[in-house]
């Protein structure tokens, strides 16, 4: 319980002084933010945007790990698990696509434009999508689990394309690109020490909200399925 | 690839050369998908990348008519009890995914040629680059589209899901050989070209592998 009240207390933390604390060109003061060229009060979004396309990653990556220990084991469990994980990570992922579609309205003048990080992103949604119409497609429980296992397994193994390779070879807006000189906080942090000591709270503080609520989504899942055989059998 | 593999080739081969089934829908889905574009296009000049984006177009659905007929043929005779019996999953992966390359390769040749005889922006500038690419690509999008097309006839042969399962997987393929295409068209050479013949090369191996290690756990019900 105290967890919960500590969790509450760091998301409310962070939320505020990501929104609050003023950006200065020379900061003195503990709760100033320095002033990153290029991004200059669109820097903020960084507090928000970065957790949530982090965890549309993990979440994923969690999903990818159950589906190859149910393919192993061959236990129900795990693929609750691992559907708990791939809801978790479609909501997350959305977030991430229209905090970064806001955020690009401002900074680069249009709301999509088709920044290699976009189309990144784009084919995350557009995985989940077609992992979700795989699964409603099949009527058995365990082949269900086990082709979209195996599907999940594939796609995942295209996500370093998208996210490591893509963006390198391409020209692109998103900081961090190729040829982007003077805005790259998410390859070299030209963040100050108490910027960074906010934004990894925020990271630090998004993950935990992502493991209790993937906690409560598969127990939910595999009380949901005990209950519909239950009911069968009697 | 061992003797029984190209033996269930052959099988496959010739039951197709008996029906003509898949080449006589794929040569006829090619020329309507050309048709398609030359009619929309009308008078209008085109540019290149524009061109070399078209390309890619009509052979990703032109791969996503044709390709899944592999599999999905086996559930709708209720013959893959019998390959079961007779062939180990590697074995019958090698066989069907050897029909489906040499069905890639024909298709996507047929492709090039009418759009090289029809598209007056589509010049290949640098030759071996455009075959190096272009057998890689094509690869890569044989060994993507046959364990999906595997995945789908156990799902009941939903037609409508092929596409919508392989596109996200051959995006990267598609978009590097996009830009591989554009580079050989504007006659660049290898030097320039590295990073994304690497890419296309890891895909094809990446691909190649989990495909072999996951096609038992699709095959055994």
């Amino acid at each position: 319980m105290v967890w919960k009240i500590f969790l509450f207390l760091l998301l409310a933390f962070v939320c505020v002084a990501g929104i609050a604390f003023p950006i200065v060109p020379d900061p003195h003061a503990w709760y100033q933010f320095p002033l990153i060229p290029g991004l200059k009060e669109n820097a903020k979004i960084i507090f928000f945007h970065v957790p949530t396309a982090w965890l549309s990653v993990i979440a994923f990556l969690m999903s990818t790990i159950y589906s190859i220990k149910y393919l192993r084991k061959k236990n129900l469990d795990d693929d609750a698990k691992s559907y708990a994980a791939a809801q978790l990570g479609i909501i997350f992922t959305i977030l991430a696509t229209i905090t970064g579609a806001v955020w690009a309205k401002f900074a680069w003048g249009a709301f999509w434009s088709w920044d290699p990080r976009q189309t990144s992103i784009f084919a995350l949604l557009l995985i989940y999508g077609a992992w979700f119409a795989l699964r409603s497609s099949i009527e058995s429980e365990e082949k269900r689990a086990t082709l979209s296992a195996v599907y999940s397994i594939i796609a995942f193994l295209t996500v370093p394309f998208f996210v490591f390779i893509m963006p390198r070879i391409m020209r692109g807006l998103h900081p961090g690109s190729l040829g982007d000189s003077n805005s790259g906080p998410v390859i070299d942090f030209k963040m100050n020490a108490n910027m960074e000591l906010i934004f990894f709270l925020s990271l630090i503080g998004f993950t935990i909200l992502y493991f209790w609520m993937w906690n409560i989504g598969y127990k939910s899942i595999i009380l949901k399925d005990r209950i519909n055989k239950h009911s069968i059998r009697e | 690839m061992n003797f029984s593999a190209y033996a269930l080739y052959k099988k496959d081969f010739h039951s197709e050369l008996r029906t003509r089934y898949a080449i006589n829908s794929l040569v006829m889905f090619i020329i309507v998908a050309i048709s398609v574009i030359l009619f929309s296009i009308g008078n209008e000049k085109i540019t290149q990348s524009l061109t070399d984006g078209l390309f890619w177009v009509v052979i990703f659905f032109s791969a996503m008519s044709g390709l899944a007929r592999a599999f999905v043929s086996e559930e709708e005779r209720g013959t893959s009890l019998t390959l079961h019996l007779i062939a180990s999953p590697s074995t019958v992966f090698s066989g069907k995914l050897l029909f489906n390359l040499i069905l890639v390769f024909c298709m996507n040749i047929i492709i090039a040629l009418l759009y090289a005889a029809l598209f007056d922006s589509f010049i290949i500038r640098n030759f071996a680059l455009f075959t190096v690419a272009f057998i890689l690509g094509n690869i890569g999008l044989a060994v993507a589209s046959t364990i999906i097309a595997a995945i789908i006839s156990k799902a009941g042969a939903k037609g409508t899901l092929y596409p919508v399962l392989s596109f996200p997987i051959l995006l990267p393929l598609i978009l590097t050989s996009v830009q591989l295409t554009l580079l050989s068209n504007q006659g660049a050479s290898f030097a320039d070209a590295k990073v994304e013949l690497a890419i296309v090369f890891c895909y094809d191996v990446i691909m190649l592998t989990a495909s072999y290690m996951l096609f038992d756990f699709v095959w055994k019900d």
